[in-house]
């Protein structure tokens, strides 16, 4: 094991070992069909109750911040879909500053499989496509709701800004979670980030003030998840006055990130001291 | 013997205060919140001023207050609940049930030594942070505060009394997470946490008033907006006690049942 490995090889092994890794706890958790079924229907009814507080709030206007409820459906759909997916992918990351307190994440590392990968699809869980499945359904009506000229460009952003928002909240979730190598009990912080980050796109960037909008452009990039491309697709004009080029810089951003939370969780695994007992 | 209680309450507000990393995040995190939700309010009632009776000062005050009950009144569940469970899970849930001190009682006591440490950090800090950030309309009175104060010490026992039968479902379903899951929303929902109840619609929000999760985050919220002031505060206090009283019986009620089905594996 001298040599090594090409960077595709080692990627390939690592989709792999998250692969097998999630179907055993999908098995496992399938036997129960009929508690999983439950759960699933549960989480779905549970997430169409956030999108209720958004129509209630349009029962009273018919525009909040200048948009409408479908253009702000679509703004909600995209949100949620991108963290429901990156919660699906790597949510159990989580459950890191744990690990490290107990000392279970010593058994990773020395398993034959990447850390990250194993720590990604620990108790993987399906009933987490409830929220997807609720996202995708806000977002297809949305979509026919919207009154829109739909151009092959305008199509063609959507399941772009989609796959783009899920890699941007992957590595939003794996960046974050790293904090816990050395604050173990800060889980909480990153909920701030995730959660408070997916709400804040739920609404209209015109809700907010111009600084938290900049923040989210320039600081942690949450605004390429669905604002600025957004922007593209309802035909609106940018509250920021960027250029028009910020509007497709979706996927860069997404690298960039991907790149900055692979080297967060580099620097953490080298500061990790195991407890020793 | 209420010496007892007061010491698991003192215990349990001390337990709670060594989670110093955790509290610091908790508070980022109401404070967070707290920015996004008062924005959406302060353009609905830019939109619509005065809506639901509240002023957009007054809205926005809502929100703060509601993101200082959120872990307070742990509207999202927590708390005893998660010792509970767990308890449930191991078996060790036999042992208190033999201990000389009422079950029902000794939980309450940790959850009351709880709440009065969040409402010092988790509450008192994201309300002083969001005064800073947004113009609110707090009151100057004392009285007015020691009113809120009272009516935050029923929403806690209305809130226990929610998450004391969620947890006894335990004893018959062994675990109770689906159930905690549900009751997670419906409380979030019908609590007013997310929203002014006044802005439901019709039934829903006849239906919303007179649930007992009303009684955990609107109306001590609406103690300290000064909306029920007199007779009217009076008549509030009279529903979150009906309600405190009604769950805990309840609750005793279903313990006992429980009580009476439990087998405990020797071992």
């Amino acid at each position: 094991m001298v040599e090594r490995e090409s960077l595709a090889a080692r990627a390939g092994w690592a989709v792999r070992s998250w692969w097998l890794i999630a179907g055993m706890w999908a098995r496992s958790m399938l036997t129960y069909r009929t508690s999983f079924l439950l759960g699933l229907a549960a989480n779905v009814l549970i997430t169409f109750l956030d999108f209720a507080v958004l129509i209630l709030m349009f029962r009273h206007t018919r525009q909040l911040a200048g948009w409408t409820l479908a253009e702000t459906g679509f703004l909600y759909g995209t949100s949620s879909v991108a963290l429901g997916g990156a919660n699906l992918l790597v949510g159990s990351v989580s459950g890191l500053g744990e690990r490290v307190r107990s000392g279970t994440l010593d058994t990773m590392l020395i398993r034959p499989a990447p850390a990250l990968a194993q720590l990604a699809a620990e108790r993987f869980s399906l009933r987490r496509l409830g929220r997807l499945v609720q996202a995708f359904v806000v977002l297809g009506w949305s979509l026919t709701a919207l009154d829109l000229r739909w151009t092959w460009d305008r199509v063609l952003m959507v399941p772009g800004l989609l796959l783009c928002g899920v890699v941007i909240f992957c590595a939003v979730l794996v960046g974050c979670s790293c904090v816990q190598f050395w604050w173990g009990d800060a889980a909480e912080l990153q909920n701030s980030v995730t959660y408070g980050g997916a709400t804040l796109l739920q609404y209209p960037p015109t809700v907010f003030a111009k600084e938290i909008v900049a923040g989210t452009v320039f600081g942690v990039p949450l605004a390429f998840v669905n604002w600025l491309p957004a922007l593209y697709v309802l035909d609106r004009p940018d509250p920021l006055g960027l250029p028009v080029a910020f509007e497709f810089a979706a996927p860069v951003v997404a690298v960039l990130c991907v790149l900055a939370a692979g080297l967060a969780w580099r620097t953490g695994l080298r500061a990790y001291r195991s407890t020793g007992s | 013997m209420a010496g007892v209680y007061v010491a698991v309450a003192c215990g349990a507000f001390r337990r709670y205060s060594t989670y110093r990393a955790a509290t610091v995040a908790g508070v980022v995190t109401n404070s967070v919140f707290g920015g996004i939700l008062a924005s959406t309010m302060l353009a609905l009632w830019h939109a619509r001023p005065g809506l639901g009776g509240y002023d957009a000062r007054q809205a926005v005050t809502y929100v703060w207050i509601s993101q200082a009950l959120l872990m307070t009144v742990a509207v999202w569940g927590g708390g005893f609940q998660d010792d509970v469970q767990a308890r449930f899970r191991s078996g060790d849930i036999a042992i208190d049930l033999y201990r000389p001190v009422d079950f029902q009682g000794w939980w309450l006591a940790t959850d009351l030594g709880r709440a009065g440490f969040q409402l010092l950090t988790r509450g008192a800090v994201p309300l002083v942070l969001g005064s800073l950030m947004f113009e609110l309309a707090l009151p100057l009175r004392p009285l007015v505060w020691a009113e809120f104060l009272l009516a935050v010490l029923l929403a806690v026992v209305v809130s226990f009394g929610v998450r004391f039968l969620v947890s006894v479902a335990g004893f018959w379903l062994h675990d109770s997470e689906g159930v905690r899951a549900a009751m997670t929303v419906l409380s979030m929902f019908f609590s007013g946490m997310l929203l002014p109840l006044a802005l439901f619609p019709g039934a829903l929000g006849e239906l919303a008033r007179v649930l007992p999760f009303s009684a955990m985050v609107q109306l001590p919220a609406d103690v300290l907006l000064q909306r029920r002031t007199g007779h009217s505060l009076v008549t509030l206090y009279a529903f979150q006690l009906a309600w405190a009283v009604a769950l805990l019986g309840l609750g005793r009620v279903a313990q006992a049942l429980a009580v009476r089905k439990m087998v405990v594996q020797g071992g």
